[in-house]
């Protein structure tokens, strides 16, 4: 027991906690810059291979078939090798930020197009026949059902978001999962216990993780009984 | 575009053999990963759909637990923190476990959801024939969820493919791994990512077409103009006209 004390004191140190949590703050502000982007991308993709001309409905195929096609850690590696972010952005979060949101654009797009499947057509014409142009409609009427019913899916997507995040430490961006593993190498006091303290480490990211994603995932199981209901 | 300059690309095609072996690598750990997500969804989902309040209440754990921290971390568990309990596994044992606990949670989801979708008077009707519990999954519940559950089976299969890619992160010897080896000691970025993309995209896209064509061809409910093509199929209200 004394010894388990012991670990703990030597992984949650004031400066380990202080580093592991700014982690944190970069974790969700990455997911939540993404998700936010992706949502307006998504929306707009969704509206182009529903509604869009023969041009604009392919683009918005080949898009989407590409990014829901190859792995995300693909696009996260290549955007962070390949490609220079101009002058405000280019502190490598902001990479990151990018790739997360050309991936999460079209996983948000099938989403949405989901959603605009499920507003029944006599929506249109009734808007129509009030006098409604194609595009207040689509913004005034249409969206608003459609966003509703799609709350639980993009809702479940904000968790993968979240958890896909860690992939970011591989490429040196500081957030929750990297910090994590550099206070898990930054034990090397031989006098504690270093199993103890990897476990406990895990544990602890386990948890962070686990608490933020499982109240995401109430609220997503109560918005669909909602629904249902 | 300097990027993808002629002379990466002859250096891409001069080492062009560690691509397909880490494609091998990759779907060998699908093959095995996908059976054994497979088998833990079936278990976990009818064990959530069960009656008994135990069964049930392991099943939600193992569920909320896997699909609520990132697979990378379980991952990392695996390859990190299990070699000081002594326990060494090998790297392609560790993708197929991870990736394949990973993702038997989601399709534990699926599972229960098409049970849940199956009429009860299904189990009830099957009860009063003197079948047995498992009787009732095997031969009666599961084959009509079958329909339900296999688009998002096929959908979980495509991102289970996808998910392998994180075993690059452990040197996996997977095709992300290969890929991201070869660019990061000639530099040929460009190439090497491209070529991956498409090796990925190869095997994804005709699971999507598939996810795509088995929730139209199942997800079609029968329209109300059916049933009256059904009726005159049977000559239902002939006799009185006559």
């Amino acid at each position: 027991m004394n010894e388990f004390m012991a670990a703990l004191e030597s992984v949650f140190t004031k400066s380990n906690l202080i580093y592991m949590f700014r982690g944190l703050g970069v974790t969700l502000y990455v997911a939540l810059i993404s998700v936010l982007l992706s949502m307006v991308f998504g929306t707009i993709l969704a509206l182009f291979r529903s509604y869009g001309n023969k041009f604009l409905k392919g683009f918005s195929i080949v898009y989407i078939e590409l990014f829901r096609n190859t792995p995300n850690l693909l696009w996260v590696l290549a955007i962070r090798f390949m490609v220079r972010m101009p002058k405000p952005f280019d502190a490598p979060m902001y990479s990151g930020i990018l790739s997360f949101t050309l991936f999460t654009s079209a996983v948000m797009a099938e989403i949405v197009r989901g959603g605009l499947n499920s507003v029944p057509k006599g929506q249109f014409e009734a808007a129509f026949s009030q006098g409604f142009n194609f595009p207040k409609t689509i913004v005034h009427i249409i969206l608003p059902q459609c966003f509703k019913a799609i709350v639980p899916s993009m809702l479940s997507q904000v968790i993968t978001v979240i958890k896909d995040t860690s992939f970011l430490a591989q490429v040196a961006i500081e957030e929750f999962f990297n910090n994590s593993k550099w206070v898990m190498s930054a034990q090397i006091d031989s006098t504690i216990n270093q199993t103890m303290r990897v476990f406990i480490i895990f544990g602890f990211i386990s948890v962070v993780y686990f608490v933020i994603n499982f109240s995401l995932s109430c609220i997503v199981r109560s918005r669909k009984k909602r629904q249902t209901a | 575009m300097s990027a993808f300059s002629v002379d990466k690309w002859e250096k891409l095609f001069d080492n062009i053999g560690p691509f397909f072996q880490g494609f091998g690598v990759t779907l060998y750990i699908v093959l095995f990963a996908l059976l054994m997500s497979l088998a833990l969804g079936v278990v976990f989902g009818v064990m959530s759909a069960s009656h008994n309040k135990i069964l049930r209440g392991i099943s939600r754990v193992y569920v909320e637990f896997f699909q609520n921290t990132p697979l990378l971390v379980q991952v990392f568990f695996l390859y990190n923190a299990l070699p000081y309990m002594n326990i060494n596994l090998s790297v392609k044992l560790i993708g197929i476990l991870g990736v394949g606990v990973y993702h038997g949670a989601y399709m534990s989801e699926v599972v229960r959801t098409g049970i849940e979708a199956v009429p009860k008077g299904q189990e009830e009707a099957a009860i009063s024939q003197g079948f047995g519990y498992t009787q009732i999954m095997k031969s009666i519940i599961l084959p009509q969820a079958l329909k339900i559950m296999l688009p998002p089976l096929t959908n979980i299969a495509a991102n289970l493919i996808k998910n392998t890619s994180i075993l690059a992160i452990i040197a996996g010897g997977d095709l992300m791994y290969q890929a991201d080896s070869f660019a990061s000691s000639t530099l040929a970025y460009g190439p090497a990512y491209l070529v991956v993309g498409i090796m990925y995209f190869i095997i994804c896209f005709p699971l999507a077409r598939l996810s795509g064509y088995l929730e139209k061809k199942f997800g079609e409910k029968p329209k109300p103009k059916d049933y009256t093509e059904l009726l005159k199929s049977y000559k239902v209200g002939e006799e009185e006209s006559k």
